[in-house]
């Protein structure tokens, strides 16, 4: 065991090698370690944010869902009450329709009751002349007749 | 047997136990030691330095993640030994741990594969383990300790400091004694620190140089001696690292 110059050597080589170590390895290893610890712990908080949010959003579209739900269902109300009253007023319509249907229907009838008659009554005085002038046999004034057939037409 | 000079069992031994040295006196320079631990540790620091500079804070890659256990292992130590504030002591708990125990590690390497392949291109005597180097031991411990002196004046301040050491633990009227006890209590410090790792390293590489003596019987035995010798080289490297830390730590808090 002999102590030499060497100790002075190996103090150097020590030295130097603390320094490189304290300079060179040790502080951008601790940083890289503790950005990495940095982002680890954002990542969680991150991921217990985005698990709120999404318990958040649960409840926001139940909220929206049902709030959907009572709007549909007023819509639903408020259609079927308009379809009533459409239908009640297509009725009214349609009955206004018929009754004028009805009366034009009833103004023709009695047109052509009208009609029917006075043509009747032309019928009539023609089968009574030609009746009458059976039963006379005898030659008639036609004329003097005629205007005492129009006239009777008239009463008729 | 490594050279045609050391055929009997002592002279193997001497062999493989002997530095190869420049100088004389004083001044002379194991080469061995200075280069070994000296390539280990730029291959090692500069290696950790290199993907300390490529570092992400995404997902590491296999290198980075491997260095990042190891230092947040030896930085876990230090957090909780060592309650004051300084920059200094982690990268030297980092340092001191993973070059002890790469130095250590090349006990792991047969006794005579080194000596053969230096001795065939003329270098006969090569220890190649460093730790097994009382001059690298103590030049880390005096560091360790030196660092360890500066820290306790710094921390303290000059006077606190001169308090500790006059005052602690009899009071002002028996400075004498506390100075006698502190300097015991300080000088212990690097001469334990340096002789537990150069004295469990030589033991152990003494072990494999005897085992390697045992002709074919170093075959079963060598491996068991390594397996176990993974735990003292691990160990050691520990070792050094915690009581580094702890005299740091007890440098840098008050002592009453």
């Amino acid at each position: 065991m002999d102590i030499n110059a060497t100790l002075f050597g190996q103090a150097i080589w020590f030295g130097v090698f603390i320094w490189i170590t304290m300079k060179y390895v040790w502080p951008p290893l601790q940083k890289a370690i503790a950005d990495r610890q940095a982002l680890i712990a954002d990542g969680l908080a991150a991921g217990e944010r985005a698990k709120h949010e999404l318990e958040l959003a649960g409840k926001r579209s139940a909220d929206s869902l049902r709030e959907a739900k009572g709007k549909s269902a007023e819509i639903i109300a408020a259609a079927e009450k308009r379809a009533l009253m459409v239908i009640e007023e297509a009725k009214q319509v349609a009955k206004v329709e018929a009754d004028k249907v009805v009366a034009s229907a009833q103004a023709e009838i009695a047109q052509q009751v009208e009609h029917a008659r006075a043509e009747l009554r032309g019928r009539v005085a023609d089968l009574a002349v030609a009746g009458a002038e059976r039963i006379l046999k005898r030659e008639v004034d036609a004329k003097g007749h005629a205007q005492m057939l129009a006239a009777l037409k008239q009463e008729l | 047997m490594a050279s045609g000079e050391a055929l009997t069992s002592s002279g193997y031994i001497v062999h493989h136990l002997t530095n190869l040295k420049v100088g004389a006196g004083f001044w002379t320079f194991h080469l061995d030691t200075l280069l070994v631990s000296g390539i280990i540790g730029l291959i090692a620091f500069l290696g950790m330095a290199k993907i300390a500079s490529k570092a992400t804070a995404g997902v590491p890659g296999n290198l980075q993640s491997f260095v990042e256990i190891v230092l947040t292992f030896v930085d876990q130590q230090v957090k909780d030994t060592y309650h004051g504030r300084s920059p200094l002591v982690t990268p030297m708990a980092i340092t001191i741990f993973v070059w002890v125990f790469l130095m250590n590690a090349m006990d792991l390497i047969p006794v005579d594969f080194v000596p053969l392949i230096l001795g065939s291109v003329g270098v006969h005597y090569f220890k190649a383990v460093p730790t097994t180097d009382p001059n690298l031991t103590f030049a880390m411990s005096l560091t360790v300790f030196v660092i360890m002196l500066i820290m306790g004046v710094k921390v303290k301040g000059a006077s606190g400091f001169l308090h500790e050491v006059f005052c602690v633990p009899f009071g002002a009227k028996l400075a004498p004694l506390n100075f006698l006890f502190r300097v015991i209590e300080d000088v212990a410090k690097p001469i334990s620190l340096s002789l537990r790792l150069f004295g469990n390293m030589y033991a152990g590489e003494m072990v494999f140089i005897l085992i390697a003596l045992l002709g074919i019987w170093q075959l079963p035995l060598a491996l068991p001696w390594a397996l176990f010798h993974i735990l003292i080289i691990t160990l050691q490297a520990f070792v050094f690292m915690m009581l580094t830390i702890v005299y740091l730590s007890m440098a840098s808090e008050s002592h009453g």
